[in-house]
């Protein structure tokens, strides 16, 4: 990447990428080494911040999902999703039946399209040695086209969901503007059908790339309900002991500002610990929620019931690709178009708390409104914000087991360490640049 | 391969939507890296090559010192600029701060704000360097990104009409849900290009895409009052996702008891 530089003086290095690619959003990255030890990393995020938080006071709470879509137009659904649910539990109202189904099927759409996304065209490329999947595309064009095919059906689920795939317009607090017809879903069903395979296509694709040996001991985050594979609700749970109500959510978890980010850090408290969200965590936490089919899949991919090789979550990524076509098409058997398209709710003072399940981690949202409506206050915590001191830890163990390569080398795989977290620095604030500091 | 046009995609403050319009142009995206040599497209590929370049996308608008130094590199390496999307056409939502004090909402999101470096307004592109062509909407149209590209590069105008939402709500035989239903919608005075999805869901259209070419915002404004819309939130639906756009910001004035600019 464009920016990159070395100096040597002494017994000192420096490598910087001053824009990282593919990702979502502006980041660098600087790594500091001397006398063959790694000094320092920094993720570095400089995407200008956008101030969403403070935007929303004054906005009637009706406006959040809209606003806050805003944030990333790779996830907009779940920006809706935990925006639509804080308000309702602001208001006291839960959304069950049908409609809950089909926020569901909303979801499973998202999941689809931005896992497709990252594993084909920002992921895969590193593992395959190519700059883009337009040029990998030359050599594999099957692939890619595998890639874009399964991306293109889950964004058609968000387009009849949500009207359209970016900052769809169909979710409101309640639940929707219109819901479909048993005869549209019939014939997203034939293409979910195809999806299926693709989708099972791809967890065999996965598990066929090289990976590096790099295993940690994670303190996975993820939302665990009582009885299915999380996406909108469920209590926040860890594989370290961690097992609360959303409502808790602040009490132990908190967002720092360190000066080398516009992003903020979040951190586990006791200790400003750092924290793993997304589909790996997810995946640790709920493995016993996946259909056998799913489970089996994933144990011809070589993967346990935890996965412990960040390098390895776009075999996750896959799995979860399989698990949201089939939710899907388990919703479309399932469905009969209820009368009701949207359930009342009657603003009141309150404060009210979500998180959900975004492709790439925890989504945490909080607003406190007033008996009209009116936002007071408002605290988002995006996943790439959650995952930031993660990723710097994760660089710093695993560029101190390769200072013997090339800078370039070592800039390369950074790179690809950083991808494994699917990074939105948009959400985050902003992306990356990498900096290598060698003495 | 090197005499194909060069095209590059720059972003600023914005959320990604407008470039990835490009990236989901799934059918479309291969058959177009045949025709143009996508040279410098960061959120798709680590390979940048250097400019000048035939024709520049650029997402976002401009809040930094940086960013405004930034955007006139861009100009200089680009013979057709393109702005994709409400940020970079009229500010985008983030323009919301040009109504209040930035050091405030600093205060409400950072700790630590003095790490924070941002200019007090959000801007348009079009406030800072010579743009060649607005591509309107929160997010963009793909089929009209297409058009654009094609266009520029064949030297013709793009065929991207400048009327309004009714016109599309009429096309597809949407019956008008303000007449019909009594729902307020700002479509009589938005741009067309989405292809009127939100009245085809049973929703006022909330104007994503700005204002049309000649739009008679106060006589809708009226008719918003007619139907019991309050003060504050007529202001709020100029005042939103494209309030930076001349139209929208008169009218949201004339809401707030605040004196005309006379833009």
């Amino acid at each position: 990447m464009k920016g990159h530089s070395a100096d040597k003086n002494n017994n000192s290095r420096t490598i910087k990428v001053d824009y990282l690619a593919r990702v979502e959003g502006e980041g660098a990255l600087f790594l500091k080494i001397r006398d063959n030890l790694l000094e320092e990393v920094k993720l570095k995020i400089f995407e200008p911040p956008r101030f969403f938080e403070g935007l929303l006071r004054g906005r009637q709470f009706t406006q959040a999902a809209d606003i806050t879509s805003r944030i990333c137009g790779i996830c907009p659904v779940a920006y809706q999703m935990s925006a639509i649910h804080a308000m309702e539990n602001a208001c006291g109202v839960q959304v069950e039946g049908t409609l809950r189904e089909l926020r569901r099927l909303f979801y499973c759409g998202e999941w689809i399209s931005s896992h497709a996304l990252h594993i084909y065209m920002l992921h895969a490329p590193d593992f395959l040695g190519y700059d883009s999947a337009i040029a990998m595309a030359k050599d594999f064009p099957d692939i890619v086209e595998r890639g874009l095919e399964l991306k293109k059906i889950g964004n058609d689920i968000m387009k009849l969901m949500g009207g359209r795939e970016i900052h769809p317009i169909n979710a409101r607090v309640g639940g929707f503007y219109k819901v479909p017809s048993s005869q549209e879903l019939a014939t997203l069903r034939q293409k979910l059908t195809h999806a299926h395979d693709l989708a099972l296509k791809t967890v065999k694709w996965t598990a066929t790339l090289k990976f590096p040996e790099f295993s940690q001991d994670y303190t996975f985050v993820a939302l665990r309900p009582p009885d299915e594979y999380p996406m909108n609700e469920g209590r926040v749970t860890s594989n370290k002991g961690l097992d609360i109500d959303v409502s808790e959510f602040e009490n132990h978890f908190e967002e720092q500002h360190i000066a080398h980010s516009n992003a903020l850090h979040s951190v586990m408290q006791p200790g400003n610990r750092s924290y793993h969200v997304g589909p790996m965590a997810r995946y640790a936490l709920n493995y016993d929620r996946l259909p056998d089919d799913i489970k089996q899949a994933a144990q011809a991919a070589g993967l346990g019931p935890v996965c412990n090789n960040p390098f390895k979550s776009i075999i996750v990524r896959a799995i979860e690709v399989v698990y949201a076509v089939t939710e899907a098409l388990r919703i479309i058997d399932d469905y009969s178009q209820p009368k009701q398209v949207a359930v009342n709710v009657k603003p009141r003072a309150a404060t009210g708390f979500s998180t959900t399940e975004a492709p790439r981690g925890l989504l945490y949202h909080r607003y406190s409104i007033d008996n009209q409506g009116l936002i007071k206050d408002a605290n988002i915590i995006p996943p790439t914000s959650q995952n930031q001191k993660m990723i710097e830890d994760d660089l710093s163990r695993f560029v101190q087991s390769c200072l013997k390569l090339p800078d370039n080398e070592i800039q390369y795989l950074s790179e690809q360490a950083i991808r494994n977290y699917d990074p939105c620095i948009s959400c985050a604030t902003h992306f990356l640049k990498l900096n290598i500091d060698r003495q | 391969m090197n005499d194909k046009p060069k095209l590059a995609v720059w972003k600023f403050a914005s959320c990604d939507g407008c470039q990835l319009s490009l990236l989901d142009c799934e059918d479309e995206l291969l058959a177009l890296a045949n025709h143009i040599n996508i040279a410098n497209f960061p959120e798709a590929s680590r390979a940048v090559l250097d400019g000048p370049y035939e024709l520049s996308l650029v997402e976002g608008s401009i809040t930094t010192q940086e960013d405004r130094e930034r955007i006139q590199t861009v100009r200089r390496q680009s013979k057709y600029l393109i702005t994709i999307g409400a940020c970079a056409t009229a500010g985008g939502i983030q323009a919301l701060r040009n109504f209040t004090q930035v050091q405030d909402l600093m205060d409400i999101v950072y700790a630590s704000p003095q790490y924070i470096s941002t200019l007090e307004t959000s801007s348009p592109i079009s406030a800072h360097v010579n743009v060649d062509f607005e591509l309107r909407g929160c997010p963009i149209n793909k089929q009209q990104l297409l058009e654009v590209i094609n266009a520029l590069l064949n030297e013709r105008k793009p065929n991207i009409s400048p009327h309004s939402v009714c016109i599309e709500c009429k096309k597809r035989g949407t019956a008008c849900i303000m007449v019909s239903q009594g729902t307020p919608c700002m479509g009589p005075v938005t741009q067309a290009g989405c292809g009127a999805i939100c009245p085809s869901y049973n929703r006022g259209c909330y104007a994503c895409y700005g204002a049309m070419e000649s739009p008679n915002t106060q006589s809708l404004a009226s008719w918003m009052r007619g139907l019991g819309v309050a003060e504050a939130d007529i202001l709020q639906v100029f005042r939103s996702y494209n309030a930076e756009d001349p139209a929208f910001k008169r009218q949201a004035h004339r809401h707030n008891g605040e004196p005309n600019e006379g833009t």
